[in-house]
């Protein structure tokens, strides 16, 4: 199912030329805009459509499978934090969806690696991966466990 | 002096007004014949229309005069008049710049010629320092957005310079601002090439307004139109099929997946459009 440009929509900005992994946005030669140069090499991954400022880009389904009338549509709202997905079925069904992307404000929680001090002789040789055991707070009274939290399992999907 | 001459009165002498007029009304009609051409032979208004009709099709809440009347004055004043389409800053002042440019320069250069074709009819100052300007924006505006803002594709192997029909609407503009400065610079102060210099600028011009089905001249006319379009299918939900659902709504905030953007800002930062895209 490839990506395909609206034409009329897409400004030549480049953002799907930059963030495609498979590198097949490309803009063209001579209208400056982007299209796909490789349709059967796009894996789909949707990265070009939530990252295009201008709605340009959607993914059309294979004629066999996925006849005229369906439609999958995002919008990744990153002032809001958030992903919106809209669902079209052909029968009419429509289902949306909205999920957070970040909790943080975009650049406050970048790791600063270069200020993390190396690792020592000893945790070299040792056993423990990095961050370890902070990470799965070993050093915090052991693993957390749904009984150490006073949690039980319960049947079924609840929240 | 340079400013405030009108530049079409020196060449009067030996181009008679009512030729310059006729040349005036010949380009007018040219963009008029272009531009319905334009939408008969791509047939851009046949999809447009059929596309309005779909999105009734498709379960659109209808909407009323008065939301209509809105949305048109919206488009007016945002999309028409103050280029809100763009989401680069510098590619808005930059088409400002040639939009407001390019509607002094025509409209001085027509009263100009129209109403102050001779040394009998002396044009107010303000006229041609208004045509200057007017060139002058075309120019800093076209030649800022041809060399640093134009879609890069050089990236694609080819030569920024390399030229083809989709510049011809912005050259030919370029093309008849600057040769109309240069031969009013020329001839006002009396130096030789002034009269090849206003062959070129006719040249250019010419090419501007009769290139019309061939250049992007006509975006004038169907662009507001996209943008009108753009906002009634916001306004009656269809939004090209797009998800409508955002973190505005209350409801939304409340939901339990939402739960860990509780405390967040509403702002949250550019994201990825915190840098150009220039990693290609």
């Amino acid at each position: 199912m490839p990506t395909f440009v609206y034409m009329t929509r897409c400004d030549g900005c480049g953002h799907c030329v930059d963030i495609c992994p498979s590198d097949i946005m490309h803009i063209d030669k001579t209208y400056r805009r982007a299209y796909n140069i490789e349709p059967n090499m796009c894996w789909e991954c949707y990265s070009c459509v939530k990252a295009c400022p201008q709605h340009a880009i959607d993914v059309r389904g294979y004629a066999d499978f996925a006849p005229l009338g369906h439609s999958v549509r995002v919008h990744r709202d990153e002032q809001k934090g958030t992903i919106a997905w809209k669902i079209k079925f052909r029968n009419g069904t429509e289902k949306n969806f909205l999920s957070p992307i970040t909790t943080k404000p975009w650049g406050t929680a970048i790791p600063k690696l270069a200020e993390v001090p190396g690792p020592s002789k000893e945790m070299r040789e040792g056993h423990l991966l990095y961050n370890e055991p902070k990470y799965i707070r070993m050093d915090d009274g052991g693993l957390h466990t749904l009984r150490s939290a006073g949690l039980k399992m319960k049947k079924g999907v609840y929240y | 002096m340079m400013f405030t001459s009108n530049p079409f009165v020196e060449i009067s002498a030996s181009i008679p007004p009512a030729v310059m007029q006729a040349y005036v009304v010949l380009m007018i009609l040219l963009v008029a014949a272009g531009t319905l051409f334009d939408v008969v032979h791509k047939g851009s208004a046949k999809y447009f229309f059929e596309n309005w009709r779909k999105s009734i099709g498709k379960g659109a809440r209808p909407l009323g005069g008065g939301e209509m009347m809105s949305i048109a004055v919206k488009t007016g004043v945002v999309d028409v008049l103050t280029s809100g389409e763009f989401c680069n800053p510098r590619r808005r002042i930059a088409h400002l710049l040639g939009m407001y440019g390019f509607v002094i320069y025509v409209v001085t250069t027509a009263i100009l010629i129209f109403r102050y074709p001779t040394p009998a009819t002396p044009a107010p100052a303000i006229l041609p320092i208004l045509w200057w300007i007017g060139g002058l924006m075309i120019c800093v505006g076209g030649y800022w957005f041809w060399f640093f803002i134009r879609a890069d594709v050089a990236a694609e192997g080819r030569s920024p310079f390399r030229l083809m029909r989709a510049d011809l609407f912005i050259l030919s503009l370029l093309g008849s601002a600057t040769l109309g400065l240069i031969w009013a610079f020329l001839q006002s102060r009396g130096m030789t090439g002034a009269g090849l210099c206003f062959g070129l600028y006719i040249l250019a011009t010419t090419v501007l307004f009769a290139g019309v089905p061939w250049s992007k001249f006509a975006h004038m006319f169907f662009k507001p139109a996209a943008a009108f379009e753009k906002r009634v299918s916001e306004a009656n939900g269809t939004v090209k099929n797009l998800p409508t659902q955002t973190r505005d709504d209350p409801a939304q905030r409340e939901r339990h997946s939402m739960e860990l953007l509780r405390d967040a800002p509403m702002d949250m930062g550019l994201g990825i459009k915190r840098e150009a895209p220039r990693h290609y």
